[in-house]
């Protein structure tokens, strides 16, 4: 059985010692060469000092306290946890990569404008859009910039259009991006088969909506198979619709949001193409439109230029910048990397296998984590604990943690909130049959399970159940904080 | 029989086109129309190809700053944070087998808060332009004021993305400007623009043109009414007063002087750090240390009723990818380098940049430093010709030059910033001042 390591607890700033880090020039620094206003100088600094030996031996040990897709199957619903090929950090690691400054002039960087050039038009292939902006850094910067878009749009046309219509499947990030540009966000209800309601979303579109926000497949891995209708109801009362790339996993060389009548779509390239997401980030969340909306894109755009790659600074209609600079360059590298490695024909049978794996580990779980909804899903589906809970109270949150001392990650669970008990799954199209015999396997057993066992797990990780509720009181968010209360934790 | 045949079995299906059969014919496509697959000694090759095409600070002194600079990254940096289990993690949502992360970030955040002099630390936004666009929304949460001032001097990038940050609760940003001897903020003016309805003052230490601003510190006194956000370099806080002993409420900053690579501009670290009590105002996911089912200390992902996953519209933002291994990053560049490191490191910072812009004043045509006061890496230099063709010159002697600063900042034609660091040695410093006297 798996057994993660328990290292000593102790914090870096715990640790004494004396560090052995040197430069050049510190010997000989002459103070009177330092001049720091009076107001400005600095009283204390209470930080430790250890050798480099003391630090690597902590971080390593810190490292096998957590567990990364390399460690083994991480299902985790709409976070697509595909293995991240080694070919992509390597290359992301090449001086030529990462030494560069992004103020440098566009005749030495040639070959990174190069790279995002292609990847802006790989992208849009791949989307069926006509213009794509790497610069957002993360699929719900993606988002924000899509609504900054949409306001620009219908400002352009003198519309002033307050609202933004979401489904109650939708992710959190979807009307907290809509919030945050400034639109009131109007939720509408699934239908019983868990796909968008035309009735709702008819009662809910007007001459105020400026956009509907949903991801296909939706959040249940279900297809959304009126989308014609949906885009048709949508751009007849004048609004946009805006698709959620966080499931493209599931479609890449079947359909694309373009061919689906989206106007505006955002991508995660830590999903769907691979890059690794170190704990949480850094991601990238390029934006694809089409081209009415393409003149209100964030500057610069990547052209060419007499055969020279070229920043264009000059688009008087864009809505100006949503981070400094051109995006997360390390990841687009990588993705880059990714899509010409795949091929076309490689994104689709990635896709066809996502949904495969997907399928097929949905029919080993079916019998004891029932489906609701209906049979066919797409890259990941969700199942529900219900009966294990009515039966044994054993929650999907018990299952959750159980499933860490078996060695696997925890799907993601209790979202979306209209299936009760909800475990949502995604395998991801890089896990074998045996991974996912073996994990259905583990699922089955752990319904069978002493439920005092399940609900007490996890029992094999380097911590016990970790006690959140005490977190959320105390806020204790740094040692320095911690220091004042008291060492009673 | 080959697994593929074997799942579709299970299914009761025969071909992989019956898994879309829920795709409307109308929307279907026929595959992409993009290159065929290639191996990876192909892939590696091409792309290492395109690379070369770059030219890099590796090979070239490079004095450009603003956001981003060149510094030295000790070798143990990317062995830890290339490990597996951190690059491949997700966000750390199962707590218990996340523990390395958690403690990681949760040791980033105490050494930021210890750096800033602020207790409240999130786990970081995506740059400092970001955090300043958040920053200003958080001190509308803070006191329901919709006046927000910044600095005239401030890169036009901060500008634009602050602006549309600000969308949303529609405050109204207002510049003040700057001292054109010491190029510290100009007191007079900023006083006549601060009225009841300012939510917050932004002040960058150092600044735009590299100088430490001696009146940050007095500004909390000048306006109490107002949340003071200050804008940092954390390795100057090597040396520099912390922000929260001067009364900042809020502090930001470019995380990517802390051991992370340029990358032309990202993944960049955008600190966020701000008082105690104002933490369930905070953005972004923050660690808090906890115990677990055995008493023992643990971490876990804290205060997640101001998030959007759990609030949704109502979220203190909409941020949920991070620049976590970023900061993971940082910590351990903090780690290796120490008390002592930091604070050396700051000073050589300080006196690489004394002797260059020194040396550049002693050049006919060139005034330098513009500006009179204490400089931490960069600093101003009105130069004798258009700085782009000044770039342009000194890229043929195989130097990366500085940054015009007309863009940034009104009637500065004439003027560049450039920084300099650890990284330049004397003789790199030596061969941008022959070539500066070459071509004028």
């Amino acid at each position: 059985m798996y057994r993660q390591a328990k290292h000593d607890r102790r914090l870096i700033m715990e640790h004494n010692g004396r560090s052995d880090f040197d430069l050049p020039f510190l010997r000989a620094l002459n103070e009177e060469d330092v001049a720091v206003p009076a107001s400005l100088q600095r009283e204390s600094l209470d930080l430790p000092s250890l050798p480099e030996r003391e630090v690597v031996k902590h971080y390593v040990n810190l490292s096998q306290m957590n567990y990364g897709v390399d460690n083994g199957l991480y299902p985790l619903g709409s976070c697509t946890m595909k293995f991240n090929p080694k070919y992509a950090d390597h290359l992301a690691s090449l001086p030529s990569a990462n030494c560069i400054h992004p103020y440098q002039g566009e005749e030495t960087v040639q070959g990174a404008l190069q790279i995002m050039y292609q990847l802006e038009q790989a992208l849009c292939e791949i989307s069926g859009m006509d213009a794509v902006t790497l610069q957002p850094a993360a699929g719900a910067h993606g988002e924000f910039t899509g609504m900054l878009l949409t306001k620009a749009y219908h400002v352009s046309r003198g519309e002033d259009r307050d609202e933004v219509v979401v489904p109650d499947s939708a992710h959190g990030t979807n009307p907290a991006s809509a919030a945050m540009a400034g639109y009131r966000v109007v939720e509408i209800p699934s239908s019983n088969d868990g796909s968008v309601d035309l009735e709702a979303l008819k009662a809910a579109l007007s001459e105020r909506t400026a956009a509907l926000m949903i991801t296909n497949p939706n959040t249940l891995g279900i297809f959304e198979n009126e989308i014609q209708q949906i885009a048709k109801l949508v751009h007849d009362s004048g609004a946009l619709l805006y698709y959620d790339g966080a499931n493209l996993n599931a479609v890449m060389g079947r359909t694309t949001p373009g061919k689906m009548d989206f106007d505006i779509v955002h991508f995660n390239l830590h999903k769907t193409f691979a890059t690794p997401h170190g704990g949480g980030g850094p991601g990238a969340g390029p934006v694809g439109v089409k081209e009415r909306i393409a003149p209100f894109l964030p500057v610069p755009r990547v052209v060419m230029r007499d055969s020279k790659y070229a920043l264009d600074y000059d688009r008087p209609e864009s809505i100006g910048k949503v981070r400094s600079y051109y995006g997360n360059f390390a990841v687009l590298l990588r993705a880059y990397a990714y899509i010409l490695r795949k091929g076309g024909d490689g994104l689709k049978d990635a896709s066809d296998r996502a949904v495969l794996n997907s399928n097929y580990l949905k029919h080993q779980l079916m019998d004891v984590y029932p489906l609701p909804f209906r049979e066919l899903r797409k890259h990941e589906f969700v199942v529900s604990a219900k009966p294990l809970k009515d039966e044994k109270g054993i929650r999907a949150f018990d299952v959750a943690k159980r499933l860490l001392d078996y060695g696997y990650h925890a799907p993601t669970v209790y979202f979306p909130a209209l299936v009760e008990e909800a475990l949502m799954i995604e395998p991801t199209e890089t896990e074998t049959k045996e991974t996912l015999d073996e994990f259905a396997a583990v699922m089955k057993h752990i319904a069978s399970e002493d439920p005092e066992i399940v609900r007490s797990a996890p029992h094999n990780t380097a911590v016990g159940k970790v006690d959140e509720v005490y977190a959320a009181k105390e806020a204790i968010l740094s040692y320095r904080a911690f220091k004042k209360r008291g060492a009673s934790t | 029989m080959s697994q593929e045949t074997e799942m579709l079995a299970a299914l009761g299906l025969s071909s992989l086109d019956e898994l879309f059969t829920d795709v409307p014919e109308a929307v279907r496509i026929d595959g992409l129309r993009l290159p065929p697959g290639r191996s990876e000694l192909e892939v590696i090759r091409d792309i290492k190809t395109i690379l070369a095409k770059n030219l890099t600070a590796d090979d070239h002194p490079c004095f450009l700053g603003a956001g981003v600079s060149h510094h030295f990254i000790p070798a143990a940096v990317r062995s830890i944070v290339g490990r597996s289990e951190f690059l491949t993690s997700y966000t750390p949502y199962q707590p218990e087998i996340s523990q390395g992360m958690l403690q990681a970030l949760f040791e980033y955040q105490s050494y930021i808060a210890e750096l800033t002099g602020l207790d409240a630390v999130n786990s970081s936004n995506y740059d400092a332009s970001t955090a300043l666009g958040e920053a200003a929304t958080m001190c509308f949460r803070l006191n329901e004021k919709r006046r927000f001032l910044i600095p005239e001097a401030l890169s036009w990038e901060k500008k634009s993305v602050l602006n549309n940050y600000v969308l949303g609760p529609k405050l109204e940003i207002v510049e003040y400007g700057y001292d054109p001897n010491t190029g510290e903020l100009d007191l007079e003016d900023l006083r006549s623009k601060v009225d009841p309805d300012t939510c917050g003052v932004y002040v960058e230490v150092p600044n735009l043109f590299g100088v430490m601003d001696s009146q940050a510190p007095f500004l909390k006194k000048e306006f109490p009414e107002a949340a003071l956000v200050v804008g940092v370099d954390p390795i100057s806080l090597g040396i520099l007063k912390a922000p929260g002993d001067y009364g900042a409420d809020i502090v930001i900053g470019e995380g990517q002087s802390l051991g992370i690579d340029m990358n032309f501009g990202g993944p960049l670290l955008g600190i966020f750090a701000c008082r105690q009590e104002h933490v369930r105002k905070m953005p972004g996911r923050v660690i808090g240390m906890t115990r677990d089912a055995n008493g023992e200390r643990a971490f876990c992902m804290t205060l997640q009723t101001r998030e959007q996953h759990i609030r949704r519209s109502k979220a203190t933002s909409n941020i949920c990818t991070n620049e976590a291994l970023m900061a993971v990053t940082a910590i351990v560049y903090l780690s290796l380098l120490g008390k002592e490191g930091l604070e050396g490191l700051a000073k050589v910072n300080v006196a690489r940049a004394k002797r260059l812009m020194t040396l550049i004043g002693e050049i006919e045509g060139f005034t330098s430093p513009v500006f009179e006061g204490s400089h931490f890496n960069e600093f101003v230099v009105r130069t004798p010709m258009r700085p782009e063709k000044l770039n342009r010159l000194l890229l043929k002697h195989g130097i990366i030059g500085g940054l015009p600063l007309a863009a940034h900042v009104p009637r500065m034609d004439h003027h560049m910033l450039f920084a300099t660091t650890e990284m330049h040695s004397d003789a790199d410093q030596d061969a941008l001042l022959r070539a500066l006297k070459e071509v004028v």
